[in-house]
C-alpha cells in the first residue's frame, strides 16, 4: 500500500535547481534509503517532505484514509499529519532535560490549553501524567531512561542521536525521516543503530525513510533505495539493482573515460 | 486526581500569612508611607519583569518595548477611573485587556523577525506609543494626566504580584510553556516537533503584555499623575536589566532581581553623586562574574514545604 507519493517535485533557489522532477513512491512499512554524493539534494528533499521548504512545482501526497496534499503546509501541520524527522546536525533542545525533550515531541498529540494549564484543571493533571508516562516508556525503549533528568547537551553523541529518534517517535508518526542517523558513529554503534531502526519500524508500525552514507547500513536494511545526483533521481530500486546500475557507479566513482 | 494537595494548601497559607503580616504592619504604622511606596514600586517591577521574562527569558524573543504595554495599561486605567469614575477592578481588567490587544497588534507583524531586528521593531513600537500619548490632548499630552484617584494599595499590589507569578509559573510548567521554551532553544526543531511557533510566540507576548497592563494600572492609580516620558525606552531597559540580572528563564530570578535592584538604588540615594556609578559597577560585576544572572535558571520549587508536611 502506498503511503507517500511524490509527483514531479522540484524546488529552485534562484537559478539553482536543488531538486528537480522527482517521482517517488513509498510503500507502507518499508525502509527506504536515499543516497547520493554530498550536495545531491537529499536533505533538501527531506525539507520538502517536512514543510520547511515548499516545492516550486509538483505535489507531495500522503495517503492516510484520504490522500492529503502536503505541499505548502507548515511544518507543524505536517508533523500533525504524522511525519516526524531527525536532523543531520543534531537539533535537540540542549538546555532542556532529556525527559522534557521527549515531552515536546508529544505536543501535536496533546491539547491542554492555556486556561486549563493556568488554573490547573483535572484535565491538565491527567494529560501531564499520561505524557510523562509515555515519555518515560519511550526513553526506556531507547535505553535512555537512566539519563532522563540530564540536560540534552550533556549526553554523548550516540545518546543524542537516540534521543532525537525518541523525540520524533513521541509525535506518533506514521512516517519517520532519519537524516544521516549513523553519521559520526563507530562501526559497533552503527550495527546497534541498524538493529534499532528495524526494531522501531516493527514496534511502532512505521515507514522509515533515511538518508545515509554508510552503504553497509543502507544496503543491509533498506527495502528500496533511491539515488540522487545533482538534484536528479538517477536510480531507484532494490539495493541489488541500484548497486549494479551503471549511472550510480558513475556518480560515485566516476566513469571509465574520465 | 488530587487537584488540591497539601503542598498547594501550605503555599496558600504562606502567601496569605505574608499578606496579613504586612497589612497589619501598615495598619500599625510600622511600615510608613515611604517604605510602602517602595514596596509598591518593587511589586510593579516584579510584575513587569516576570512578564518580560516569559517573552525574553523563556520564549527567547528579545523585546525592548515592554514599557509601552505598561503605558497602555496606565492610561486606560487613568481614563476609566478619573474620567468615568469606575471602580478599580474594572480599570485593571480593561487595562490588562487593552495591553493584551496591543500585544496582539504589535506581535503579529513583529514576531516574524528575529534577534536584533525584533529588538529594534519593539523599540520602535514603544516610541510610537509614547509619542501617541504625547500628542493626544484628551489624556493630557506632554503635560501628563493629572488627578488620577489613588486606588492602589498593598492588597492590590500583593495579589497582582502573586497572580502574575502563579499564572506564568503554571503556564511555563505546561504543554504551552514547554513549547515556548523549545522555541527559544531551537525554533526549527520546535516547529518540526509540531509546535505552532507563531502562535506560541504571540501567546507569550500577549501574556507579558497583559501583566504589563496590570502593572501600568497599579502605577497610575498610586501616583496620581502619569506622563508619557515615564514609559519611554529607558523604562523598558530597566525592566530588561531586572530580567537579565535575576536570570533569564527564572521567575524567582525576576522577583529577586526586582527586589535587589530596587534596594540597591534605594540605599544609594544617600550618595546621589555616585549613585549611577555604583549601580553600573554592580551590574557590570554581576554580568562578568555571573553572566547567567543571580539565580541562573534556578526557580521556585517549594520543596521545603513538601518536606515539612510529608
Amino acid at each position: 500500500m502506498t503511503i507517500l507519493k511524490l509527483n514531479n517535485v522540484s524546488i529552485t533557489f534562484g537559478g539553482l535547481k536543488a531538486v528537480s522532477n522527482i517521482d517517488m513512491t513509498v510503500e507502507k512499512g518499508q525502509i527506504v534509503g536515499i543516497i547520493g554524493p554530498n550536495g545531491a539534494g537529499k536533505t533538501t528533499l527531506f525539507n520538502l517532505l517536512t514543510g520547511m521548504y515548499a516545492p516550486t512545482s509538483g505535489e507531495i501526497l500522503l495517503y492516510k484514509d484520504n490522500p492529503i496534499k502536503l505541499n505548502g503546509l507548515k511544518p507543524y501541520k505536517i508533523t500533525g499529519h504524522g511525519i516526524a524527522r531527525t536532523f543531520q546536525n543534531i537539533r535537540l533542545f540542549r538546555d532542556m532535560t532529556v525527559l522534557d525533550n521527549v515531552k515536546i515531541g508529544f505536543h501535536s498529540r496533546t491539547k491542554c490549553g492555556f486556561l486549563s494549564s493556568v488554573i490547573r484543571l483535572p484535565s491538565y493533571y491527567d494529560e501531564e501524567k499520561r505524557v510523562r508516562e509515555d515519555a518515560e516508556e519511550l526513553l526506556k525503549m531507547l535505553n535512555l531512561d537512566n539519563k532522563k533528568h540530564e540536560f540534552a547537551k550533556n549526553l554523548s553523541y550516540g545518546e543524542q542521536r537516540r534521543l532525537e529518534i525518541a523525540r520524533a517517535l513521541a509525535s506518533e508518526p506514521s512516517i519517520l525521516l532519519l537524516d544521516e542517523p549513523a553519521a559520526g558513529m563507530n562501526p559497533n554503534e552503527t550495527i546497534e543503530l541498524t538493529h534499532l531502526i528495524t526494531w522501531i519500524r516493527d514496534k511502532f508500525n512505521l515507514t522509515i525513510i533515511l538518508i545515509e552514507h554508510d552503504m553497509k547500513l543502507v544496503m543491509g536494511i533498506c527495502n528500496k533505495v533511491y539515488v540522487l545526483n545533482y538534484g536528479n533521481l538517477i536510480a531507484g530500486g532494490t539495493p541489488d539493482e541500484v548497486q549494479n546500475d551503471p549511472q550510480v557507479i558513475e556518480a560515485y566513482i566516476g566513469s571509465e573515460s574520465a | 486526581m488530587k487537584v488540591i494537595n497539601r503542598k498547594t494548601i501550605m503555599l496558600a497559607v504562606v502567601i496569605l500569612a505574608i499578606y496579613a503580616v504586612v497589612e497589619m504592619m501598615i495598619g500599625q504604622g510600622i511600615i510608613d508611607s515611604y517604605v510602602e511606596l517602595n514596596i509598591v514600586l518593587i511589586g510593579i517591577n516584579i510584575i513587569l519583569a516576570v512578564g518580560l521574562n516569559l517573552v525574553t527569558g523563556f520564549t527567547g524573543q528579545f523585546s525592548l518595548g515592554h514599557a509601552a504595554f505598561m503605558a497602555v495599561g496606565a492610561y486606560v486605567s487613568a481614563i476609566v477611573t478619573a474620567k468615568f469614575g469606575q471602580p478599580f477592578i474594572v480599570a485593571i481588567t480593561l487595562s490588562a485587556l487593552a495591553a493584551s490587544l496591543a500585544g496582539v497588534i504589535i506581535g503579529i507583524p513583529t514576531l516574524r523577525l528575529k534577534g536584533d531586528y525584533l529588538a529594534i521593531a519593539t523599540l520602535g513600537f514603544g516610541e510610537i506609543i509614547r509619542i501617541m500619548a504625547l500628542n493626544i490632548d484628551y489624556i493630557g499630552g506632554a503635560s501628563g494626566f493629572n488627578d488620577i484617584p489613588k486606588m492602589t494599595n498593598w492588597t492590590w499590589v500583593y495579589f497582582m504580584v502573586v497572580a502574575s507569578i502563579v499564572v506564568i509559573k503554571n503556564f511555563i510548567n505546561s504543554r504551552g510553556g514547554r513549547a515556548c521554551i523549545s522555541i527559544s532553544q531551537d525554533e526549527t526543531a520546535a516547529e518540526a516537533m509540531g509546535v505552532n511557533t507563531t502562535k506560541y510566540k504571540i501567546l507569550a507576548f500577549v501574556i507579558g503584555a497583559f501583566f504589563a497592563g496590570i502593572s501600568g494600572a497599579l502605577y497610575a492609580n498610586y501616583f496620581y499623575f502619569i506622563k508619557p516620558d515615564s514609559f519611554g525606552y529607558m523604562k523598558s531597559i530597566d525592566i530588561l536589566v531586572i530580567v537579565v540580572f535575576g536570570g533569564m528563564g527564572s521567575i524567582a530570578g525576576s522577583v529577586v532581581g526586582a527586589v535587589v535592584l530596587s534596594l540597591i538604588s534605594l540605599f544609594l540615594q544617600s550618595i546621589p553623586e555616585l549613585r549611577m556609578v555604583i549601580y553600573a559597577v554592580i551590574l557590570f560585576m554581576i554580568m562578568v562574574y555571573r553572566p547567567q544572572g543571580l539565580l541562573g535558571k534556578e526557580d521556585f520549587r517549594f520543596k521545603f514545604l513538601k518536606k515539612r508536611v510529608v
